[in-house]
């Protein structure tokens, strides 16, 4: 606390940060209007983060908001909220007389502008200044300057920071576009000009895929940056992610706090972050951050910022982007270096100094960050899921967890932005401490109401070559060629699974005998049975006996017995339970009349099945339910919206062609044809809005 | 105890050494062969009891993907439970040779006896296909007549496994006086004991009235059929072609027809679901709702309520989010999932204590009432109401659904039925207004007027008596500044204050306390008292 106190200054900070409203209409408006994508949730996520450092601060905090977020938790936690009109952006967040008068009223000193939206609006710095109002965060120049992914290699050339040989201009066209990259050499990556977020970019290793690319990528950041600018570099081929997180004052001092590596990426886009890297050595790591400090000074940035390098396996790095926000991974920063980058951001704003040198700056244990996604990992490692969150509890209860995110029980997560949950950061003085309590903590998460990718976070955290530290931006297809499968069993493992849902499984039933008070119930002696139960598992089916004493079972599969015990609460989400003596904590996530029964264990969900002997014997004569032929049938994968149809009834379309193309989230994803066949039907049209498993396009 | 004819060849049996001691002590030796064949011939019987119709017709039975009535009896009651009556009856007709000896069966077509589904007290008949297709003979009727009586003497439900061809042709009158037997206990029954029947294979003809006095009918899916004339006579009748499964099959009637209240995969899915099912229900209507073990806490906050009512009055949210985080463990058992879907009614249990949920689905034309929504309603009120079964209502009602199609089929006699049943119901009554109850509908859905114990309404709750564009056009008619008016309007009534003052509702409350506030108060009106003045019987606008 008493380092807050050194920072007097602000007894207001006015949050102008947008929430977005979900519904279709709105959402059209602000893709255009927004020059940077990022989804909502993580917007509301910053605001109240940097809320709770202006607490700390005893700076007071005012969150402005439309009609429709009044019940956004960013309003509940600021101090103060002003509404600034109805909800569409244009009346309300992009009003800029409204956000002025809410700053008048409200008589706040200081604007933290939150992501794109005002925050590079030259006109609004202006009339901030104007009335001695305080932005927080690095000036507008600064912020276009690097926003431009031309602009700033240029720059970072000159100020003499390592940069990926490419060419630096714009491409006209897709002929052009195969010129120079012949030029280059292939591989080469296709990249929107103003992107960011892996959005617009492809990866092509010959002139053909360089044509189709290059068509996409300027689809795809027309549609998400409203401005189709491509350009062209050396693709590195198996890099490693890795940025430097510097710090600059308004006076010319800049430092650099150590770096975070981000390799596991699925599609550009980060997944699991840790800091520092297992790869960096003190040379490196210095050299590095050296030149994110003269890219810094070069283009006289103040505030927090991040300097994005590739760094291949013989630990040369080159220069990709400088980020001028406080970015999503920034808490493992924190973590390490003991820093609240918000505070330092808001004392550089308010026109301090520095308050340490570039040898105060420790590495300080370790921590990892998992970006928690509403999106099924099974489908190429994350197609978005969509729904209303109908359980949601963080794991804050076990020590050393950090969990920032912008949503409540009853959100709903929708189609239009990215559909991060939240960050998941965990600490440790070693690597594997920090690991150990993210396995913890994932185990301990409960979402339910969307698909999300627990069970691939949880299975890279153990993956031998991550913890060997062996990664890079590949990492994910080369482990998972075939794609994600979720976890797969040992034998053992196996028995612990089989073995909880048996008991779980007795545990219920024999709930559903006690009835308080009633006397017409006859009494059954359960505490000297034996349970002969039946348990399927993907196919396989396992005699099971099962004895209890107390809380305490016995189940007996294949000659081996394990042994669980637990609270057996079946209210609860979580299943915390002594298998064999191990803690394990499972979830239960259905558990039906009929047996069914859904465990979240090591991350994966499984389905199992739990009968009576007697009902598993009888089971054989149940009529067999025929499932469709799903070769001839495409239906979306995800929800989302239909940016084009290329076939129509009577076509005749060979394995593998593109059918329809399907957009969520901002990715577009192409449809294609499981076998050679004719179209029968299509059933959606551009522009379409479909579910997932609707149906699209039926072939004969 | 055994008695046999005394012969002159009287000799004294040395046997009671042997343990044989209930003979007697005085016997001849040609009564101890008769007792002997007496003993085989038990025996026999029962064994042939066992057996139905014979292994043919059980492998038969089990390739159509059907279970034989006592392959069921064993899953749906507990382990050693069932206690079987009238394993001995016998069919009495003897025309058409079906007196032959080959053509008896120990226990004819039916399965019936008593058990317990998880220690409580059932009384159950299961219809035998294997012998004569389940076809219901007068002794048949005559045996499912017997449990029926006895489980409304010690008050207990009835469970129907129907699996039955329909009348026994051979016995011609006696098959029908057996249906009518049947159907009478149904009705004398109904509101002493809850009646529940599982359509297990085919059910047509006069069959069919007798799951329909039920309390509730479920199927299985693509084995079991309901119709009163099958596909050939609809066709030679009214020239229609039509399969058994649209015309009768689970999916019509629990989606199109009404008839049936729920639908399961398959003979063991529907079993183990009925027993699930099972503990939801008091044994008679002496009994209390039951309370079973709870997990859950009763004081859980549900924070996801806060948000869940969309700030546009016109966009819609499913309602069921709102049962399910409300009720123990999220656990709501669905009564007609798929039919008048603008409604949703079912069982589920508030800090262990079974309740009744009736709630307006604002996902399905917008949550308002038509004829369907109404009967099935007004049916599921009754059902709670007769077996002691609070009820708990969620409203979000926009009126009832206007138009020619509704007019013309009644709605204000069948809207009428869903109105008598909440009035006349004196069971305890909660009711939580989470936004809209406008006009007629909002006095149906157990509104304060009609008795209702503790009325709620959420800070979205507009009660008025119509939408706020309605009321302006007719209050203002021909003025201008039509926006104007509209926006005092809302300002006026849009919101919980015009009910909330007159003390209609008797708390506005934060959706997230719902569940708290609820289980607090069952447990006050857990001895709640009221009749209704003394009648023969009401008259329900039928």
């Amino acid at each position: 606390m008493a380092a807050y106190r050194n920072t007097p200054g602000f007894q207001r900070v006015l949050h102008a940060v947008k929430h977005v409203c979900f519904s279709k209409q709105r959402c059209g408006v602000i893709i255009c209007r927004y020059s940077t994508v990022y989804d909502p949730n993580e917007k509301v996520s910053l605001i109240i983060r940097v809320i709770k450092t202006c607490k700390k601060m005893g700076i007071k905090t005012v969150a402005v908001h439309s009609d429709v977020d009044s019940s956004a938790v960013h309003v509940k936690v600021a101090d103060e909220a002003v509404c600034v009109g109805p909800a569409p952006t244009s009346k309300s967040y992009l009003n800029m007389d409204a956000i002025m008068n809410a700053i008048k009223q409200t008589g706040a000193q200081a604007v933290h502008p939150g992501y794109g939206f005002l925050s590079e609006n030259k006109e609004f710095a202006k009339r901030l200044a104007a009335e001695g109002v305080t932005f927080i965060g690095p000036d507008t120049h600064a912020i276009q300057a690097m926003g431009d992914k031309i602009e700033s290699k240029l720059i970072a050339k000159a100020a003499k920071v390592n940069t990926i040989p490419g060419f630096d201009g714009v491409v006209k066209d897709a002929e052009e576009a195969v010129k120079i990259a012949g030029e280059i050499g292939y591989p080469v990556m296709i990249k929107a000009s103003a992107g960011g977020g892996g959005k617009g970019m492809r990866i092509a290793w010959n002139d053909e895929e360089t044509r189709e690319g290059f068509r996409f990528s300027s689809q795809e950041a027309l549609s998400s940056f409203g401005d189709d600018r491509l350009l062209i570099e050396k693709f590195i081929d198996n890099p490693r992610h890795i940025e430097i997180q510097v710090l600059a004052d308004k006076h010319g001092d800049a430092l650099w706090l150590n770096e975070r590596e981000c390799s596991i990426q699925r599609r550009n886009q980060k997944v699991v972050e840790e800091a520092p890297s297992t790869f960096l050595d003190p040379d490196t790591r210095r050299a590095m951050g050296e030149q994110a400090v003269s890219l810094a000074n070069a283009v006289k940035y103040s505030s927090a910022g991040t300097v994005e390098f590739l760094v291949d396996s013989k630990k040369n790095f080159y220069f990709l982007e400088m980020n001028t926000r406080l970015q999503v991974e920034h808490p493992i920063t924190e973590c390490i270096t003991g820093l609240d980058l918000v505070q330092q951001m808001i004392r550089i704003a308010k026109g301090y100094k520095l308050q340490h040198k570039q040898s105060d700056i420790p590495i300080n244990g370790w921590a990892v960050e998992s970006r928690v996604y509403a999106e099924d990992p099974y489908k190429s490692f994350g197609l978005p899921s969509i729904g209303r969150l109908s359980q949601y509890q963080e794991p804050l209860d076990l020590p050393n967890v950090r969990v920032d995110s912008g949503i409540q029980e009853g959100s709903d997560i929708s189609i239009y932005y990215d559909p991060m949950i939240s960050k998941l950061v965990t600490y440790g003085k070693t690597r594997e401490e920090a690991l150990k309590k993210m396995e913890d903590a994932l185990d301990n998460y409960v979402i339910r109401g969307v698909t999300h990718n627990i069970p691939l976070l949880r299975e890279i955290i153990v993956h031998p070559r991550f913890v060997s530290g062996d990664i890079s931006t590949k990492f994910l297809p080369e482990v998972y060629p075939d794609g994600f499968k979720g976890h797969m069993l040992t034998a053992g493992e196996r028995r612990e699974l089989l073995a909880t849902a048996a008991a779980l499984y007795v545990a219920a039933q024999l709930r559903s005998q006690k009835f308080l008070g009633d006397l017409r119930v006859s009494v059954v002696p359960a505490e000297s049975r034996q349970w002969e139960l039946c348990v399927e598992l993907d196919k396989g089916v396992h005699m099971l006996g099962v004895s209890r004493s107390g809380n305490n079972y016995t189940v007996e599969i294949d000659g081996e017995k394990v042994e669980v015990s637990g609270e057996w609460n079946l209210a609860s989400a979580l299943l915390p339970i002594t298998i064999n003596g191990k803690h394990r904590t499972l979830q239960c996530l259905l558990r039906t009349a009929a047996g069914e029964i859904s465990l979240q264990y090591l991350g994966t969900s499984f389905k199992l099945r739990v009968l009576s002997n007697l009902a598993a014997s009888l089971s054989k004569h149940m009529p067999e339910k025929v499932p469709e032929d799903t070769s001839s049938i495409l239906r979306s994968p995800m929800p989302g919206s239909v940016v084009a149809v290329s076939v129509k009834p009577g076509d005749n379309v060979a394995e593998g062609q593109e059918i329809c193309v399907i957009e969520a989230m901002k990715m577009q994803n192409s449809m294609t044809a499981a076998k050679t066949a004719k179209v029968k039907s299509v059933h959606c049209k551009a522009g379409d809005t479909v579910g997932e498993g609707d149906l699209l396009v039926e072939l004969e | 105890m055994w008695r046999g004819t005394l012969g002159p060849s009287e000799v004294v049996v040395g046997v009671l050494a042997q343990g044989r001691r209930w003979f007697g002590t005085v016997m001849s030796s040609d009564t101890a062969r008769v007792h002997l064949s007496v003993q085989e011939r038990i025996e026999k019987k029962r064994k042939a009891a066992l057996t139905g119709g014979g292994q043919l017709r059980i492998a038969a039975q089990h390739k159509r993907g059907k279970l034989t009535a006592r392959e069921r009896l064993e899953l749906l009651l507990d382990p050693d439970s069932f206690v079987e009556y009238d394993m001995f009856v016998e069919h009495r007709c003897s025309d058409f040779g079906m007196e032959a000896d080959h053509n008896k069966y120990p226990g004819d077509s039916v399965v019936t006896g008593q058990g317990r589904i998880n220690g409580r007290l059932v009384y159950v008949f299961s219809q035998d296909f294997t012998v004569f297709g389940g076809s219901l003979s007068g002794a048949h009727a005559q045996k499912v007549c017997k449990i029926m009586d006895q489980a409304m003497m010690v008050g207990a439900p009835v469970i129907g496994l129907n699996d039955s061809g329909g009348a026994r042709i051979q016995e011609g009158v006696e098959s029908l006086a057996g249906y009518a037997d049947i159907f009478l206990r149904n009705v004398m029954a109904s509101g002493v004991v809850p009646q529940i029947s599982l359509i297990m294979g085919p059910c047509a003809g006069g069959a069919v009235y007798s799951p329909a006095l039920t309390d509730f009918t479920f199927m299985v899916k693509d084995t079991s059929y309901l119709f009163i004339t099958g596909p050939d006579v609809v066709k030679s009748v009214t020239n229609e072609d039509v399969t058994q499964e649209e015309l009768g099959g689970a999916k019509t009637h629990t989606t199109v027809s009404g008839v049936a209240h729920r639908a399961f995969e398959n003979d063991i899915d529907a079993l183990l679901n009925l027993r699930d099912f099972f503990n939801f229900l008091p044994l008679s209507n002496k009994d209390p709702a039951p309370v079973t073990e709870c997990h859950d806490p009763r004081d859980r906050l549900v924070p996801g309520l806060d948000t869940i009512v969309p700030l546009e009055s016109t966009k819609a949210y499913d309602m069921l989010d709102i049962v399910h985080g409300i009720v123990d463990e999220r656990e709501f058992f669905e009564i007609m999932p798929n039919y008048a879907k603008n409604i949703v009614v079912g069982f589920a249990r508030m800090n262990g204590r079974t309740v009744g949920i009736v709630g307006n689905q604002p996902k399905v034309a917008s949550g308002c009432l038509d004829i369907n929504s109404s009967v099935k309603g007004a049916r599921f009120v009754r059902f709670c109401d007769a077996f002691n079964i609070p009820i708990i209502t969620f409203v979000d009602v926009p009126g009832f659904l206007p138009g020619t199609a509704q007019e013309y089929g009644g709605i204000i006699r069948h809207g009428a039925k869903l109105l008598y049943a909440f009035a006349e119901a004196t069971v305890p009554k909660i009711t939580v207004i989470t936004r809209k109850a406008y006009g007629g509908a909002y006095d149906v859905m157990s509104s304060k007027h009609l008795r209702g114990d503790v009325n709620y309404a959420w800070p979205s709750a507009e009660v008025a008596v119509m939408g706020a564009k309605g009321a302006v056009q007719i209050i203002f008619r021909g003025k201008e500044n039509q926006a104007e008016a509209e926006a005092e309007y809302v300002e006026k009534f849009a919101n919980p204050f015009p009910a909330a003052v007159r003390g209609f509702v008797d708390d506005i409350i934060q959706p997230s306390t719902t569940r708290k506030r609820i289980c607090r108060d069952l447990e006050v009106l857990a001895s709640k008292k009221q009749t209704n003045p003394w009648k023969k019987h009401a008259n329900i606008p039928l």
